[in-house]
């Protein structure tokens, strides 16, 4: 690499940070039959392109989060990247050895394009009208990122979550660009039971009466019941029980059982406090599309349900971890994936980390989990 | 690692290497921190997969840019297809094992053939210090007291090679070791690990 390396402590922030917008004129086309006339990706990087361009990892994002990964904003310094556990000079994704790329998919509300942005064709908010995105149509747009940042193959490609499932697609859609492939937390395809609950926090979003039919925007008004009970509903599958026994217990809020509806619980309380901040500044009409997204990805799909023949085209190496505690993505999906990988005899390593947070765990600092990570990472040749 | 080097450190994983062909797909069972699965790459262009259990094990394999799966063996071998591989091993991991008999079977399912080696119980201080000393035994091939050992299937040549017979398993062949050098007289006698090549 041609940057110097600087003797920093393990484990430092990457700093301040910037975020930046690429714009493409160019139309999309969707996996769903529609069109985005032009669009834009938000998206930071961290570290330094080298001169053979091999050292660029992008870095997948989850439900709520964004392209900040890592680093703060100079303005926000208390508002740290939500990988900055991982990602950052002496962190297990070194920036002073790879170029690390965080980017926001389109139909966010982070800043790509999504339904609260301008409809070209109306110069109104897309609101209901933007189009339903697929896992595959984020990968596309990446790729169009990947093309203006100059990177022809990333050195790995990463994501937790739905952003396992980007990273996963990634080496389907473009299996020449990508040279690993790292998938945390991960699922091939949801589960009756995932998209029952994903479907409770939609309807919760759809009857709220300030929803509008997706076109609250114009009516000044936000959809917030509906999504703070959908948040609700997401957290607690994020966790694990026993993690949330542990955190809260039967603990209370008052001194005594009040008999009554407010709050009894801490449980309640933290619930309640989850919704309210997530309402406050997430979009409706983005949670209904990503949860689609996930209920629609399947890359079996294609190939009579046979994961193994739809991993046929895959190239890259890959690492997947799950964690035991995980309820939402059981390590049993993962290792469904690794299955598929092997029968095509793919370099594949696994990882099951007996971790007690539940899906929320690839968002912890464990040291087996980091360990691994930091040690997949030293072993990519630039 | 070179091969002077794994026969000074590891004997009995140099006995093993030995039966590995050049090319050869290779699993290995229980592969610790990946020291034979590196050795194997790198000396015979052997590729391969591991399984492990142990997180500080795993983490090492990767350390070492070996392929590893963290799965539990007892849960068979489900993840890998009929004959996949040339050759699975399995060294010094049968003794620790709980369903032995299904775990063999899987082997000889997935592989072309298998090896396995295990601390023979049929060495003699082995059975002296039961038949005289009264105790279970201690060495450096067995260093576990019996109240606190991930052992719970220790065997002698006999029993694996009566085992070998039940499952319908052919022995292509056994090297026995005593302090990392072949015995070949009583073996069953003087000798503290076992190397076996079978195949069905």
């Amino acid at each position: 690499m041609n940057a110097p390396q600087a003797p920093l402590e393990p484990g430092g922030s990457v700093g301040a940070v910037q975020a930046k917008l690429a714009k493409f004129d160019t139309p999309l086309k969707l996996k769903g039959g529609g069109v985005l006339p032009a669009f834009e990706i938000a998206y930071e990087t961290y570290g330094e392109l080298n001169a053979e361009r091999s050292n660029a990892v992008l870095v997948c994002h989850a439900l709520n989060a964004s392209h900040h990964v890592a680093g703060f904003y100079a303005d926000d310094p208390d508002n740290a990247g939500w990988w900055d556990n991982m990602v950052g000079p002496g962190k297990p994704l070194d920036t002073r050895r790879f170029f690390v790329v965080g980017n926001n998919y389109i139909g966010s509300c982070f800043g790509s394009t999504g339904p609260a942005s301008l409809n070209p064709a109306t110069g109104k908010p897309w609101g209901a009208d933007f189009p339903v995105v697929t896992v595959e149509d984020w990968v596309e747009a990446q790729a169009r990122l990947a093309d203006h940042l100059g990177i022809g193959r990333f050195a790995a490609v990463m994501g937790g979550s739905i952003g396992a499932m980007q990273a996963l697609q990634w080496a389907l859609s473009y299996p020449e660009r990508v040279r690993h492939s790292i998938v945390i937390a991960a699922t091939p395809k949801l589960s009756a039971q995932n998209i029952a609950f994903n479907e409770v926090a939609r309807q919760a979003i759809m009857t709220d009466p300030d929803f509008h039919g997706g076109h609250y925007y114009e009516k000044g008004v936000v959809p917030t019941r509906g999504l703070r009970i959908a948040r609700m509903i997401g957290h607690i599958t994020y966790l694990s029980g026993a993690a949330m026994m542990e955190k809260f217990g039967r603990q209370l809020r008052r001194a005594a059982l009040g008999f009554d509806f407010d709050v009894d619980f801490e449980i309640e309380s933290y619930l309640r406090y989850q919704g309210d901040k997530f309402s406050s500044y997430f979009d409706a009409n983005t949670y209904l599309r990503i949860t689609k997204a996930l209920d629609y990805y399947d890359p079996a799909a294609d190939h009579g349900g046979d994961l193994s023949a739809a991993f046929a085209r895959a190239r890259a190496n890959f690492l997947v971890v799950s964690f035991t505690s995980d309820w939402r993505f059981t390590s049993q999906r993962s290792r469904e994936i690794v299955k598929a990988l092997l029968d095509n005899r793919r370099v594949v390593s696994y990882l099951e980390i007996d971790a007690p947070q539940g899906h929320d765990a690839f968002l912890m600092e464990d040291a087996r989990y980091h360990g691994a990570l930091r040690a997949y990472f030293e072993n990519i040749a630039l | 690692m070179s091969e002077a080097a794994l026969l000074a450190s590891r004997p009995d994983l140099a006995a093993v290497a030995q039966w590995v062909t050049p090319g050869a797909r290779v699993l290995d069972l229980g592969c610790g921190d990946g020291t034979l699965l590196k050795y194997l790459w790198e000396a015979r262009q052997a590729p391969g997969y591991g399984v492990e259990i142990d997180d500080a094990e795993v983490v090492a394999c990767i350390r070492n840019d070996v392929n590893v799966l963290q799965l539990d063996l007892e849960s068979g071998l489900s993840a890998f297809r009929d004959a996949s591989f040339d050759c699975v091993i399995l060294s010094e991991t049968l003794q620790t094992i709980h369903r032995t008999e299904q775990l063999l079977r899987e082997m000889l399912r997935v592989g072309r053939e298998a090896i396995v080696s295990f601390p023979n119980f049929g060495h003699w201080q082995a059975r002296l210090q039961v038949a005289f000393g009264g105790r279970m035994p201690v060495s450096t091939t067995l260093p576990f007291a019996w109240y606190d050992t991930p052992n719970v299937h220790l065997c002698t040549l006999e029993d694996f090679e009566a085992l070998c017979a039940r499952l319908g398993a052919r022995i292509l062949g056994r090297q026995v070791l005593n302090d990392g050098r072949q015995v070949t007289f009583m073996p069953n006698l003087l000798g503290s690990i076992a190397v076996y090549r079978i195949s069905d």
